[in-house]
């Protein structure tokens, strides 16, 4: 195999999604020469000119802009007895690649985590009496303040646009917003979106039962906007093709429509596609990486010398790099020795649908983020303490997308042939959902290494996931199940399915939550139970940073792009004010 | 390719070699020739993309032959390194080579004719010591008969070219004054915005002419008059002029390319006073509307409602309107304004229908950075379509224009094939 050595750069970001597209551009602005390698194709408007995107079958259904399982697969299991097996079709979650990665087909809701949910440990050592949680969890406080972190979410929200009502503006709580959320610098950039006839509902009967509902906060904009960067996103014209496609009309926030028209003006910026970092090297002494090697479109390993390394790739990819290039110790769940690898979490969601006959929701005319949600039940505002359990939910009506293909049809129909026919023409549109999204605490046994049988197509061990709900997350469930359920029956509709776990439960794999896979390579206070201070920056190989979901020590209720974008500014602004001064270790262990 | 109609039809820079040694200028006068260059757009038709700047070769097609552009880097061979001051001046303000044959005037010495003197030595500094010499030779040009007789031009020149200096009208502010000597001169808007006469020369050479820039025609496409800019705002020439869109527009066309390569560079004053001058302009005479605007409520409550549509209206909904919306109003700086846009209602629809068939981009600027593209409709909709479509947009919400037949249709597609 021909070995190709590139010119060095200052920074490489392995990645080309939102946290390497912050940091590329952030970076390249200080005068650093930048380059991105991104596994996947190049993805320009071109592509996705209208009305190529409006097509289910490909973009829903074949995943047409995610990873390929050839790509990105991983092996799973529920405990370490288990042998785990590969995932060979996307369920539970769909990572992207390509240039934007996830950040192109998400759906574009913007939400911040409360300051309880940024100090969960010290909540949960305050709230909770000793021995009442599951003495296996490892919930941890993300180490930074609340003061540290917000002026780098207001400068993200700005960055998307984000259009949805202020809650909290500098202490001063505000009418329609989310009186739970933490104080804000700045209100949001943009008023709400429209709503739907499912939003005002389900607002209608939460303010009547004594909940706070606010709309979902959102990316995609509901006015013309032009971002810090100078770049420009068009208001949604809320054609509903959001989750899983990319936006045919630049009013989804995203890399390609907040940053990369402004990245790839700058002479010290480049960026290759097709290209698949598989490691990062390090120098003799193990303490600083020499630059990555990844393999071009044409199969040959190349090596790019750099100053500065990002890993930016999706959590679990980020994570893998680690496990592969020696970075850190393995975390080990028996001795709980080791980093890389612990805490990972994901989520659950839940569901009732509601149908009407004699209500039209027109869901083929909504924005992805289109809802309204309530705050009420996340952690320190509501009685989760005597409930026995920790945790919340945002519990949301959302109409995302009007696309026909699985479109729900109340209990009892037909799932093909005349029967469905005939529901379809009944009830598509005739329905509406509330759902819940729940945190996911972490815990000693759920975590990642790497898989002991199975390889990649270049011969590299697969990531392995050892995960599976846990009782807390149960009983979380079920007590969301019974305000769900209370609410719904309250909107008095005509028939109603449910989808809410059970407590005896296994994680299915095979249905889709949400690409919010946490941790792995988790930031903290201390390198003996983390693997990246609070920069982001690896505490043994000290040129490395990455910004990730792979940095949350669990998962809250919020939806995790807002926090990725904060974290990676806040990790950014560590490098251009600190490290380049004097390149070492940011936070002394 | 470029492509220019019949006037520039005849034109092109080859220049040859007689010499004088140069002392090296100063920088800050090669730094204004620099600005300058930007000013006259030079680096449209003398570089081609991804080669050394300014080393020629562009084929501009005249519609009489193939014009190449010369080489205008100062290696001595090639390009212009041994050209004097007076040749420099000389073949831009004169279209006169060194070795005294004439250039065609796909070069628009007409219009540079009024640069100064000051800025002609600029320039000459700047081509000479502030652009990497190249020994690239850019293909002969090949003229057909009798446009390949080059002295053919000399009567040309003789007849059309007014070589009078830039003179200011009386009661014009310094920064009209600084417009119009630029507009007039550098700019060279009025190669373009100022109708030709059958010889294909400019109609009128400078503001004093009230046919200067009232609009013409550029390879059919329907070319706008810049007199007065009754719809637009100062400052949303500038933001055009700086950015490639504004409040209601976004730049399409031949003028794409002049604001990525020269406008988006000129320094904001200079653009500020080519907006006062334009909007300082007596407009040119309206002409009615041709037919009854709908009226922008009663459109937009037909489209609203959606339903008994005629062909125009639906398709208008499927294909249009989630950009520019039921009111066609669009969104500020992204989506173009289509109630009241004049390539809506030119009297031409020719730059309608190419917009509809092949789509449009704003080109990537440094105070505007997102490239926004509306897709091509070419390959979706059937002439009669993109008929029945622009006959409904050119008569929708306020627009007053004609109907548009297939034909029409038929003939945009057919010049956008030939490219």
């Amino acid at each position: 195999m021909p070995n190709i050595t590139l010119d060095e750069v200052d920074v490489v970001v392995v990645g080309l999604g939102w946290a390497g597209s912050l940091m590329a551009i952030e970076l390249a602005k200080e005068g650093l020469k930048v380059r991105a390698l991104e596994r996947g194709p190049d993805r320009t408007s071109e592509d996705f000119a209208y009305p190529k995107p409006a097509d289910q079958y490909a973009y829903a259904i074949r995943d047409k802009v995610f990873a390929t399982p050839r790509e990105a697969a991983l092996t799973v299991r529920y405990k370490r007895e288990e042998t785990a097996l590969p995932t060979r079709k996307w369920g539970a979650f769909a990572p992207g690649t390509g240039v934007g990665g996830s950040g192109l087909h998400w759906t574009g809701v913007l939400i911040r985590p409360t300051p309880t949910d940024l100090k969960l440990k010290t909540y949960a050592d305050h709230a909770y009496k000793r021995g009442t949680l599951d003495p296996d969890m490892r919930i941890k406080d993300f180490p930074f303040t609340w003061d540290e972190i917000e002026p780098h979410y207001d400068f993200f929200d700005k960055v998307c646009g984000l259009s949805g009502k202020t809650g909290n503006l500098r202490g001063q709580v505000q009418p329609g917003g989310d009186p739970f959320e933490g104080p804000r610098s700045s209100p949001y950039p943009l008023p709400a979106l429209h709503d739907t006839l499912n939003c005002s509902m389900f607002a209608d009967v939460a303010r009547r039962q004594g909940y706070h509902p606010f709309p979902n906060p959102s990316a995609n904009v509901s006015q013309a906007w032009t971002n810090p960067y100078g770049a420009q996103i068009a208001p949604c014209n809320y054609c509903g093709y959001c989750s899983k496609y990319a936006c045919l009309n630049y009013s989804k926030a995203s890399p390609q429509t907040t940053i990369l028209d402004v990245l790839k003006r700058m002479p010290n910026f480049d960026y290759k596609v097709n290209a698949n970092v598989i490691r990062v090297d390090l120098h003799a002494d193990r303490k600083t990486a020499r630059g990555v090697t990844y393999i071009d479109e044409h199969q040959r390993e190349v090596f790019q010398p750099a100053k500065i390394v990002v890993l930016s790739s999706f959590q679990f990819a980020n994570v893998r790099l680690m496990l592969l290039s020696g970075i850190g110790k393995p975390y080990d769940p028996v001795t709980e020795q080791g980093t890389i690898g612990r805490n990972y979490a994901f989520l659950s969601n839940g569901n009732a649908t509601l149908f009407f006959k004699d209500k039209h929701f027109n869901p083929f005319a909504t924005a992805g983020a289109t809802g309204e949600m309530i705050n009420d039940i996340s952690p320190g505002n509501f009685d989760g303490p005597k409930l026995g359990f920790i945790g919340g939910a945002k519990i949301h009506s959302s109409q995302s997308s009007g696309a026909p293909i699985g479109a729900a049809l109340p209990p009892g129909t037909p799932s093909w042939g005349k029967g469905w026919k005939e529901g379809m023409i009944d009830w598509y549109g005739r329905s509406m959902t509330i759902g819940i999204t729940t945190t996911c605490m972490s815990y000693r046994g759920h975590y990642l290494d790497l898989d002991p049988n199975y390889k990649d197509p270049w011969g590299m061990p697969l990531l392995r996931m050892t995960f599976d709900w846990r009782e807390n997350e149960l009983k979380l469930q079920r007590y969301l199940r019974e305000i769900v359920l209370g609410l719904a029956k309250d909107l008095k509709p005509d028939a109603m399915s449910e989808n809410f776990l059970a407590l005896d439960s296994h994680w299915d794999i095979t249905k889709y939550v949400s690409t919010h896979n946490v941790g792995g390579a988790i930031m903290g206070s201390s390198p003996r139970d983390s693997a990246l201070n609070r920069y982001l920056q690896s505490w043994d190989v000290h040129n490395v940073f990455v910004p990730g979901g792979n940095a949350f020590p669990q998962n809250f209720q919020a939806n995790p792009t807002a926090t990725i974008g904060a974290i990676t500014l806040f990790a950014a602004e560590a490098i251009k004010k600190q490290y380049l001064k004097k390149p070492g270790p940011l936070v002394q262990a | 390719m470029k492509r220019l109609t019949t006037l520039r039809a005849i034109a092109a820079l080859c220049l040859a070699a007689v010499s004088l040694a140069h002392a090296a200028p100063d920088a800050a006068l090669v730094q204004r020739g620099e600005s300058l260059a930007r000013m006259g757009d030079c680096v449209a038709c003398h570089s081609v993309p991804g080669k050394a700047p300014y080393a020629g070769g562009v084929p501009i097609d005249s519609g009489h032959g193939i014009i190449y552009s010369s080489n205008i880097t100062p290696d001595r061979q090639h390009g212009i390194g041994a050209y004097t001051l007076q040749q420099f001046s000389d073949a831009v303000r004169k279209g006169v080579r060194a070795d005294g044959t004439n250039l065609y005037p796909a070069m628009p010495y007409p219009n540079y004719a009024k640069v100064s003197d000051a800025d002609i030595q600029a320039l000459y500094a700047y081509f000479l010591a502030g652009v990497a010499p190249s020994p690239a030779q850019p293909p002969a040009t090949n003229m057909q008969f009798p446009f390949n007789m080059r002295w053919g031009m000399g009567l040309w020149n003789a007849v059309f070219v007014d070589q009078q200096p830039f003179r200011p009208q009386p009661g014009w502010s310094a920064q009209v004054t600084r417009g119009a000597y630029l507009v007039e001169g550098l700019g060279h808007c009025g190669s373009c915005h100022t109708p030709r006469g059958l010889a294909m020369n400019e109609k009128a050479g400078g503001s004093a002419d009230a046919r200067f820039l009232a609009g013409g025609e550029l390879v059919g496409w329907p070319v706008p008059s810049l007199r007065g800019m009754a719809h637009w705002s100062e400052q949303d020439v500038v933001d055009y002029l700086q950015t490639g869109r504004n409040r209601t527009a976004a730049v399409a066309g031949e003028m794409n390319q002049v604001v990525t390569h020269s406008t988006t560079h000129v320094a904001d004053a200079d653009v500020q006073a080519i907006a006062a001058y334009l909007k300082a302009l007596p407009p040119a005479a309206q002409r009615s509307a041709e037919v009854k605007p709908q009226g922008a409520a009663a459109t937009t409550r037909k489209l609203t409602a959606a339903t008994n549509l005629t062909l125009g209206e639906r398709l208008y909904l499927d294909n249009c309107a989630a950009c520019h919306f039921v009111t066609g109003g669009g969104a500020t700086r992204i989506f173009p304004q289509l109630d009241g846009a004049t390539v809506v209602n030119a009297d031409s629809p020719a730059g309608l229908i190419h917009v509809v068939l092949a789509g449009a981009k704003t080109p990537s600027t440094a105070k505007a950075p997102s490239v926004l593209a509306m897709p091509a409709f070419g390959a979706r909709l059937s002439d009669a379509e993109v008929a029945e479509l622009a006959t409904f947009l050119r008569q929708a919400w306020g627009n007053g224009a004609a109907a548009v037949s297939a034909r029409e249709v038929e003939k945009v597609r057919a010049r956008l094939a030939a490219h």
